[in-house]
């Protein structure tokens, strides 16, 4: 608020001192300059400890040796070169990029489908519950039941085995269909979220815009392509941009599902990695060192979709 | 966890809330008057009921898989080929699961936990959020883009130092490192809040601080009930992101008595392996069912809450 919005107050008062009194104005500004600096200061000092000084710390870590026991030794990039090399990290980039490369594109085609069918509807209360559902319970459970669902007397299979007469396959043991297992849950567990959103994007969009379009003659099918869905198109480029970095930081149904990241690291993530060298073999520098490669895929990743932006994604004129 | 909004302008939130308290309202979206072809509508209306219907059936069935599951005993478990329903139904699992692994403990732990990570988090936050939105101070730009930036490390970035950090703190096995981090560093939450105050108008503080009200006094009395709203939504938010957190916890703590509901789960399952995953099953639904029945009832306002936030609690 500036002083000049407030004209009636008396510089006598303790308020907001007239324009007309310079020198209490200023006395109110400092006092109230400090006000700022409280009201922030919680969350500025909280950032600084448990956000940025682990980050610098991890930046520093990247470069040394330790295990937390022995002193820190420095070691330059040879941590980058170490994780850069070893196949271990090679699959669990290739697995998470393949992740996210599978589940973000089906997992919002299938949400903007569901929210689309669901705005055409005047009830939708038990829809959006039966969808949000698995949003709500804890990836842990979520993987628990899976898992259980993914067994080869399980109905999954046994589906399977008897439409194409062939054995049961046996989702979790096997590398290729673990892989697909991982992304399902995925798919699943996140669908609800983006089907709420996409339905609430849609609401956004104003009749008279449909109206228009309608009377102009536009049917069902034109009314989704050049209508609905490029007016959707932000709240899409952001859910992507949400769901893609969420992606790259698997871990929970990897570390349950398939029991950590099996059958034989197939699917091994980037995360699972950072927390299997981290605790389980306290190779803190080396593990740093994947932290930040993390990070920068996922900045490049982000990067990239913003340059997409440009391209797919339209604003509506004068709309929020 | 997150990026900033694309072209978010200041008081898109207030719009994006507005419109999304209809999700769930029936009857409110767009319909054109008297538009031909009801019949064709009714038609189609109908199609859309059946197949949303089984594609959500399909969506709970895991749940309703495992709760079935959890009342079958070992003997059924064990027999070739598995009948759907249990037979005969037994609660036996229920009460292995509750007497096996102490779940009342882990269910007082994640809630005491939550609550104090949301009353943390919904002051600090509003705090911070009404001082970007309102009050002129050097370097507040400054600040609010470092908020901004730090949005964009994810917290498994950090998740080594961090544990580094909790050690030399003397917070490792302790509560305190998933509650003071939650509550004094969510720049989300900042900036949710921040944009929830701007939708305020700057009117209902003004004649206050005319009237020589402090900032505090401004903030406490006239700002947070009328942020109510977005406290709610963010509420929401921050409970189901603490509830449902599992690194963090499974990092940082090691003692059972101290396990929140996700970890004492997946130790549990650890523990009695997958043989008797009826046993697993019923542990599973001790400790989603309670989550269901309080979505179910609070439903509204948690679907408003996602839809307004843009991105849930991840």
């Amino acid at each position: 608020m500036t002083g000049s919005s407030v004209g009636i107050a008396d510089a006598a008062m303790t308020g907001v001192p007239a324009p007309g009194a310079p020198r209490a104005e200023a006395a109110w500004r400092r006092r109230d300059r400090r006000w700022g600096y409280v009201f922030v200061a919680p969350q500025m000092i909280g950032m600084g400890v448990f956000v940025l000084v682990p980050f610098i710390a991890a930046l520093v870590l990247a470069f040394a040796q330790w295990d937390g026991l022995t002193p820190l030794s420095w070691v330059g990039f040879d941590n980058f070169k170490t994780e850069l090399t070893d196949p271990l990290f090679g699959r669990a980039l290739v697995n998470t990029m393949l992740i996210a490369v599978v589940t973000v594109p089906i997992g919002l085609g299938l949400a903007v489908i569901v929210a689309v069918a669901l705005e055409r509807l005047k009830t939708r209360t038990l829809y959006l519950a039966l969808f949000f559902a698995p949003v709500i319970t804890s990836s842990i459970a979520v993987a628990m039941i899976w898992q259980q669902l993914f067994r080869t007397d399980g109905i999954i299979s046994r589906t399977i085995a008897a439409a194409f007469h062939v054995p049961a396959p046996d989702w979790l043991a096997d590398p290729h269909l673990a892989l697909i297992a991982v992304c399902i849950v995925t798919i699943w567990s996140s669908l609800g979220l983006n089907v709420v959103i996409f339905l609430a994007g849609l609401q956004n969009i104003s009749p008279s815009v449909i109206e228009a379009a309608r009377i102009d003659g536009a049917g069902a099918v034109a009314l989704f392509f050049r209508i609905r869905l490029p007016l959707l198109s932000p709240v899409i480029f952001f859910s992507s941009i949400i769901a893609f970095i969420s992606s790259l930081q698997t871990f929970d149904i990897v570390f349950v599902l398939v029991a950590n990241a099996g059958p034989d690291n197939a699917t091994r993530t980037i995360v699972y990695h950072i927390y299997d060298l981290g605790f389980g073999k306290t190779q803190f520098g080396v593990a740093s060192a994947a932290s930040i490669l993390l990070l920068i895929l996922t900045l490049v990743i982000t990067a990239i979709q913003f340059g997409f932006q440009k391209r797919f994604v339209h604003y509506e004129e004068g709309a929020a | 966890m997150s990026t900033p909004k694309p072209r978010l302008t200041d008081g898109t939130l207030a719009a994006a809330t507005d419109s999304t308290r209809a999700l769930t309202a029936p009857g409110t979206s767009f319909r054109p008057h008297a538009r031909p072809g009801r019949t064709k509508r009714r038609v189609t209306a109908t199609i859309l009921h059946v197949v949303l219907l089984l594609a959500g059936l399909a969506m709970v069935y895991p749940f309703v898989w495992m709760l079935v599951t959890a009342f079958k005993g070992l003997p059924q478990l064990l027999n070739q080929p598995l009948s759907f329903w249990p037979n005969p139904w037994q609660p036996q699992n229920f009460i292995d699961a509750w007497n096996d692994a102490p779940f009342g403990q882990a269910y007082a732990n994640s809630i005491y936990i939550a609550i104090l990570v949301v009353i943390g988090t919904l002051i600090t936050a509003s705090m911070a959020g009404y001082a970007f939105a309102r009050i002129k101070f050097r370097g507040s730009r400054v600040m609010f883009v470092m908020f901004l930036a730090t949005q964009m490390i994810p917290m498994q970035v950090t998740l080594i130092p961090f544990y580094l950090l909790m050690a030399k703190f003397g917070w490792v096995d302790s509560h305190l490192s998933l509650i003071v981090p939650a509550a004094l560093a969510n720049p989300f939450a900042v900036f949710l809040m921040r944009q929830f105050v701007l939708s305020l108008p700057k009117e209902l503080e003004e004649a206050a601080l005319v009237d020589g009200a402090g900032r505090w006094r401004v903030f406490w009395s006239i700002v947070l009930p009328n942020l109510r709203p977005g406290l709610g939504a963010l509420a929401i938010i921050v409970a189901l992101g603490t509830w449902n957190n599992f690194l963090l916890p499974l990092v940082m703590l090691n003692s059972q008595n101290l396990f929140t509901v996700p970890l004492l789960l997946q130790s549990f399952q650890g523990q009695f392996g997958s043989i008797n995953y009826g046993l697993i099953m019923a542990a599973s639904a001790v400790a989603t069912i309670p989550m269901l029945v309080a979505f179910v009832i609070g439903q509204r306002q948690i679907l408003n809450s996602m839809a307004a936030s843009g991105l849930g609690g991840r």
